[in-house]
């Protein structure tokens, strides 16, 4: 306990300097399996917890985890008090049997890494606001199917951060900034670590068994399914990405033509104001604020489209790679058949 | 007992019970351990899961509960175990109470009484204990129920059996011994890595059958016909099918495939292009 208290005493003493970048994320074998467990229990929801550990240096250390109960049907601000109050009492029982009692973040399943909305950033601000290194694990269990470990961690670029909290998402801003959709999400090289007590046994009781159900999930051939939600998926958020196109153009249009108004009610001003010059009178002012032609039209956010540009290429990416894999499983087919 | 004399009721050893131990409880109880406070020879701890109704014990998950043990008395922290409890039970309701747990080499002299308080949450509740001393240089996993032995309605002690434990490591597997069994893995493996290992594994299992069936037919070693049998079987798994029809199959899956990878290619292009355009144009 009192390594706790030193521990949250260096830190106070180093959030006054300027911190080390995060380099990696190490997670505990331990958190590995309970991410696990608690995403496939619950395979059809998506479902959330709170990561433990250590903030060292430019690693991060998560060593423990407890999964948040699913939301129920409750009323939201009762479900949020609840909440609250299982985190902490859950943190405070923890502690009793010394477990590391520092949030470093939080976990959550995705489908098909169907991960990156306004929700997740909005989380990360909060806890970006209690604790200066967080971050997101995200696991996707149908990948995992795959005789894969789809876990990945993830961070906000600290210059979306600063855009995110202005809260201008203009495209001058952007342009300013050089952001573009690619630097939202900054994904950490995660490492694995286990006690020795843990690598002990595990090794005693690896099985000899040559075949591992990972290598059953990894040589199954139809892979038809998960390529096709994958293009699902993929049709729908080109679906959204066009409607946001939609709403540029539309913003664009009126802005074209709020422009060619101003131009004809100015020339008409100005030839006002020579009439009234060649008459000897006061000239009219330039602008006119009360005029609706001058009141500016606001740009929609390039939020949206970034996600969803990002969600985009995920997919892609996810396809490229699946693809890739399949090609080669095809070939081995061929390969086995023809020997 | 008609006659008025006592009894020594000695149950059956047999209760039909089987336990299955999934990997996630084993990391908890190590971790638990590694943790565990300075004066501590051993931690304790509950265990979760479910019973079916064939007598499967399904240990699913576990935490660890402080306690003080001396020579002749052990004290649980019995709140603690009740608020964890309820913290699990709204995470998983189907999580209930099977047993407890317990670090070092078999049972112990307190493990009665602990059994004795875990007896009165749960009928027959499941003793775990993992040696972590490893005190035969092997890492003994064991589960344990009680019975009483009872001197007419005195009860004398509990006795306790091992009970079958099955490891369910398929979900180890899923993630890969590689990763488990090391203290640190710096990278994770990726999709093809996996694969390649799997295709490398594959390889040498054929390889492996080939030097087994020349082998045989050189005559080096006894022909065993269960492995025979058990070929046999494999190779009618693999569907009989013309060169002709397999040819087609292969071709339009590859295909298939070359049109997806062609549209994701598209797809990004198309983005950078979107994206270039929709930043850098701007009516002035």
């Amino acid at each position: 306990m009192a390594q706790i208290g030193v521990r949250s005493f260096a830190q106070a003493a180093a959030s006054e300097e300027v911190a080390a970048p995060l380099r990696s994320v190490q997670i505990d074998g331990l958190v590995v399996l309970k991410i696990i467990k608690h995403c496939k229990e619950c395979s059809t929801a998506l479902v959330t917890g709170q990561l433990l550990g250590l903030d060292i240096g430019s690693v991060l250390e998560v060593t423990n985890c407890f999964p948040f109960p699913s939301r129920g049907t409750e009323e939201e601000d009762e479900a949020d008090a609840d909440g609250a109050n299982y985190q902490l009492e859950m943190m405070r029982c923890l502690r009793e049997v010394n477990v590391d009692n520092n949030t470093v973040g939080w976990y959550q399943s995705t489908l098909m890494g169907s991960f990156q909305t306004v929700e997740l950033i909005e989380t990360f601000m909060n806890y970006q606001e209690n604790i200066r290194r967080c971050v997101c694990i995200i696991y996707d269990p149908e990948r995992s199917g795959q005789g894969v470990l789809a876990m990945k961690a993830l961070k906000l670029q600290d210059t979306f951060m600063d855009l995110y909290k202005s809260n201008d998402f203009t495209g001058e801003k952007l342009r300013e900034k050089n952001l573009t959709w690619v630097d939202i999400f900054e994904e950490i090289p995660v490492k694995i670590s286990n006690s020795a007590l843990v690598s002990s046994i595990m090794a005693e009781l690896e099985t000899d068994s040559p075949v591992s159900q990972g290598d059953y999930d990894r040589l199954v051939l139809s892979t038809n399914p998960f390529m096709e939600k994958n293009l699902e998926f993929l049709i729908d958020c080109m679906d959204d990405l066009s409607m946001e196109q939609q709403k540029f153009q539309y913003y664009y249009r009126n802005l074209s033509r709020q422009q060619s108004q101003q131009q004809a009610w100015l020339q008409k001003r100005r030839a006002d104001n020579m009439a009234r010059k060649a008459a000897g009178e006061e000239p009219l002012p330039e602008e006119d604020p009360s005029n609706p032609v001058f009141k500016p039209i606001i740009e929609p956010s390039r939020l949206e489209s970034y996600l969803i540009t990002n969600q985009v290429s995920n997919y892609c990416d996810q396809i490229k790679g699946f693809s890739g894999q399949s090609f080669s499983k095809l070939y081995l087919m061929e390969g086995v058949h023809k020997s | 007992m008609a006659n008025g004399q006592t009894v020594l009721q000695i149950p059956s050893s047999s209760t039909g019970l089987t336990a299955r131990l999934h990997p996630t409880v084993l990391f908890n109880i190590c971790d638990s351990f590694v943790r565990r406070n300075d004066q501590s020879d051993r931690v304790i701890g509950t265990l979760l899961g479910s019973i079916s109704a064939d007598g499967t014990v399904d240990i699913r998950n576990s935490y660890s509960v402080p306690h003080n043990e001396s020579s002749d008395q052990v004290a649980v922290d019995i709140d603690y175990h009740r608020t964890m409890y309820d913290l699990h039970q709204r995470v998983n309701p189907k999580e209930v109470i099977i047993g407890w747990y317990s670090t070092g080499a078999g049972v112990s002299g307190s493990s009665a009484l602990i059994q004795d308080f875990y007896a009165r949450e749960v009928t027959n509740p499941v003793h775990l204990t993992v040696d972590t001393s490893f005190l035969n240089e092997q890492a003994t996993i064991k589960a344990y129920v009680s019975t009483t032995i009872s001197l007419g309605d005195r009860q004398l002690a509990a006795q306790f059996h091992e009970i079958p434990l099955d490891l369910r490591m398929v979900e180890a597997e899923r993630v890969g011994y590689d990763v488990l069994k090391k203290t640190i893995v710096d990278k994770l493996p990726n999709d093809l890595e996996g694969l390649e290992a799997t295709m490398q594994g594959l390889h040498a299992l054929i390889e492996d059958v080939f030097k087994y069936v020349d082998d045989v037919v050189r005559g080096q070693v006894a022909p065993d016909q269960t492995v025979g049998r058990y070929l046999m079987d494999t190779m009618a798994t693999i569907p009989k099918m013309s060169p002709d029809a397999f040819d087609k199959l292969f071709n339009d899956s590859i295909q298939d495939l070359l049109l997806v990878n062609y549209l994701a290619g598209l797809t990004r292009t198309q983005l950078c292009l979107a994206e270039k355009l929709n930043t850098v144009a701007q009516i002035l």
